[in-house]
């Protein structure tokens, strides 16, 4: 699915990741975890294709495809879905209406017919509901005066209806409390299949309690330094960064 | 609804670049020659079959014209106008023996307005739209004649109201917008050639959108469009009016005076989507569009409401405005600009606030990209008598880019200590976040600068007829085509 090899990216002329390899079969979720300022947003965003970032070494192949050439709509149409740590606010803009141009995108980038209304309501409202969100919230302008946790929420119903083959999660459990942590969670968990893969970033071995990982690498200063199954997450929560980074 | 979608889907095909209805017609026409002149005037006035009366008043306009000044208040930078290099007048000369029906019209016209989306044959019309079709100088046809006919409502193109209903034509001619008012406003009065009339009775409720279409064909001519709207007591119309031209390398004028009059309790809905051709990306042609709008709020507890989305033109200058006249009356003016690659605009509103407790509410959206400039200009002026007037006043601008300017210039002048005006005013950057956002969900950069200026223009673009919303949003989008990347 994806295989980054030797990545050195820096952002005006500071270097942020420095070598970094990391290979994600079809059917695996990985976790990545390590403290602030050690690359893992960095990541989220290069792999997505945010402009300002430099690559300057290394490449990432995507089943098959060097990512670094693709557009960021394309590799979102290819079936590329970032979380994002802090969803924008679009003004004027309807979430349902959202949801639907960027349904409708990726269907005429597959050279698919637009999805008609009404199964499109279908989906939205099924989806809805196992994420526990209001079909009051899907009238809103996109995610403006939205809670944290509602936020974040709507990223994963965004996720569950794009149903991408590769999911990266930027800290989603930022800002949740419990019981939208267990939701949010649940509606990962659903998603999860064979032919997908998850890369869920985040600080705390909290959020890997509901979203069992089955590789868990920890990153420190733009590499990773350490890389092994569930238990070193909570290795890692015994001991902390600074000693599983030196004993790296 | 299915005819917009199609309209939308049609003007989708025509031709391939930026410019969607930048195709021209092969028709022969009949043209004085260049210049302006009393002559022309006149062979304007014989050729329309007019009274003595309404060419008096032309030749006198035209008096008035060569005294006045261009108008300079505008942040605009407007070539001179040659006057003397331009046709006042053109007609295709199918149309010169006023055809009887449909049949009789030079196919080609037809095929135009077909190809633009607005079909004029009966068996195609739009439902719930009666269309005025301005063709150059003249007006082509105008659908739904009879059933609003049947209603009393007067709907015809103005040269042939000042034929049938000259008491009122002379009554309200000029009398919102004084010939004298400012010299594009008196070169309109003197040579003006065609445009629509609206005539709504008392008690009446006009039942469907009023639309003029208005297309500039020919070279080298200048459009000089005349609309009259009168709205007796207790009555209601929604106006709407569109406009395209071909692409050309000149510019050309489009210089227009629309006066609209509302008696006691009567409300006016005017809308415009204005799409002139824009010129290209260096500057290179495109429409000089010099609007002189202006409604009056005559009778007590009228409503003039003002909707305009302002896409096209090399250069618009333009500011419907509100004589609120009448107690209780109310004036709206909802704006939505949008400035590309070298195009200018000046736009914005008067509300002039006479009588008692009236009230205005000023909605502006500018959007500004490539190198262009966008300027909100307005005045709210409360009167002594105008006790209690209340206006609210939003402008908010966009930039797309750096090198594109957007400037503000709102004056308040209150004479009186019992009314309230409010002002807010915003000015932000399309944010790259946002952008990034949109295209993460598979968007490309061009739809997610649409569906970001859209959101920043909902509050403008709903009070357009819902037929025209659709329309309008799509215009938006193309509008800002090749702006980011």
């Amino acid at each position: 699915m994806l295989e980054i090899k030797n990545l050195h990216v820096s952002i005006e002329e500071k270097k942020i990741i420095k070598g970094l390899d990391l290979s994600i079969n079809k059917g695996e979720v990985h976790a990545l975890m390590g403290p602030n300022g050690s690359g893992k947003s960095t990541l989220s965003y290069v792999l997505s294709g945010k402009d300002k970032y430099e690559i300057n070494d290394g490449t990432i192949d995507y089943n098959g495809k060097n990512l670094l050439e693709l557009d960021v709509d394309e590799r979102a149409n290819e079936g590329l879905f970032l979380a994002f740590q802090y969803p924008m606010e679009i003004p004027g803009v309807q979430t349902s209406f959202f949801l639907k141009t960027a349904i409708n995108s990726k269907r005429k980038y597959l050279g698919q017919s637009e999805m008609d209304a009404l199964e499109f309501a279908k989906l939205m409202k099924s989806k809805a509901e196992e994420l526990n969100i209001s079909t009051e919230m899907l009238k809103r302008d996109l995610n403006v005066n939205y809670s944290g946790g509602e936020k974040k929420k709507q990223e994963i119903l965004q996720m569950s209806m794009l149903s991408p083959k590769m999911a990266i999660l930027d800290e989603t459990d930022s800002g949740l409390d419990i019981d939208a942590l267990r939701i949010v969670s649940e509606g990962v968990n659903k998603l999860r299949n064979s032919d997908n893969s998850f890369l869920v970033i985040t600080h705390y071995q909290r959020l890997l309690n509901y979203i069992k990982p089955d590789f868990v690498h920890i990153i420190a200063d733009g590499k990773i330094v350490k890389s092994g199954d569930y238990s070193l997450a909570l290795e890692l929560e015994e001991k902390g960064y600074e000693e599983i980074s030196q004993t790296a | 609804m299915a005819a917009t979608e199609q309209t939308i889907k049609q003007v989708n095909t025509l031709g391939s670049s930026d410019y969607k209805y930048g195709f021209s017609t092969e028709v022969d026409e009949i043209r004085p020659p260049k210049g302006l002149n009393e002559e022309i005037i006149k062979f304007i006035s014989a050729q329309k079959d007019e009274p003595e009366w309404m060419l008096e008043w032309r030749l006198n306009a035209f008096k008035v014209f060569n005294k006045l000044p261009k108008p300079q208040w505008a942040k605009l930078n407007i070539p001179e106008i040659d006057y003397q290099d331009c046709y006042y007048y053109s007609i295709p000369k199918s149309l010169k023996d006023k055809p009887k029906s449909l049949d009789e019209i030079d196919p080609e016209i037809l095929k135009t307005y077909e190809k633009l989306g607005i079909p004029l044959k009966e068996q195609k019309m739009l439902s719930g739209i009666a269309v005025d079709a301005v063709f150059d100088s003249v007006s082509v046809a105008t659908t739904y004649k009879k059933q609003l006919s049947d209603l009393g409502i007067v709907f015809c193109s103005i040269s042939e109201a000042v034929k049938t209903h000259p008491e009122l034509v002379k009554k309200y001619l000029g009398s919102v917008i004084p010939v004298s008012d400012h010299s594009f406003a008196a070169l309109n009065s003197a040579v003006f050639t065609d445009g629509s009339f609206i005539y709504i009775p008392e008690g009446v409720r006009c039942p469907v959108e009023l639309s003029t279409y208005f297309r500039i064909n020919a070279m080298n001519t200048g459009q000089f469009e005349r609309t009259l709207i009168i709205a007796d007591k207790d009555s209601y119309v929604s106006y709407l009016e569109g406009c395209t031209a071909p692409m050309r390398d000149e510019n050309q004028l489009h210089a227009a005076n629309v006066e609209l009059v509302a008696l006691d309790n009567a409300e006016i809905k005017y809308s415009t989507v204005q799409n002139w051709y824009p010129g290209d990306k260096e500057g290179k042609g495109g429409i000089y569009n010099f609007v002189t709008k202006r409604g009056a709020c005559r009778g007590k507890n009228s409503k003039i409401s003002w909707t305009q989305v302002e896409t096209g033109s090399a250069i618009t200058w333009k500011y419907p405005s509100c004589i609120l006249q009448g107690d209780n009356s109310k004036g709206e003016f909802y704006s939505v600009a949008i400035t590309n690659n070298m195009q200018q605009a000046d736009t914005g509103t008067k509300m002039i606030h006479i009588g008692k407790n009236t009230s205005s509410k000023i909605i502006s959206k500018g959007i500004s990209a490539g190198k262009a400039n966008n300027t909100y200009r307005g005045l709210v002026n409360i009167l002594s008598k105008a006790k209690n007037a209340r206006n609210f006043t939003q402008c908010d601008s966009l930039l797309i880019g750096n090198q594109c300017g957007a400037h503000t210039v709102p004056y308040i002048e209150s004479s009186n200590s019992d009314s309230m005006v409010e002002h807010e005013a915003t000015t932000s950057k399309i944010n790259e976040d946002q952008l990034f956002y949109c295209q993460q969900r598979g968007l490309n950069s061009e739809d997610a600068v649409g569906l970001i200026v859209n959101g920043f223009c909902k509050e403008v673009l709903q009070h357009l007829p819902m037929e025209f919303a659709v329309e309008a949003q799509k215009l938006v989008a193309i509008s800002l085509e090749g702006s980011v990347g």
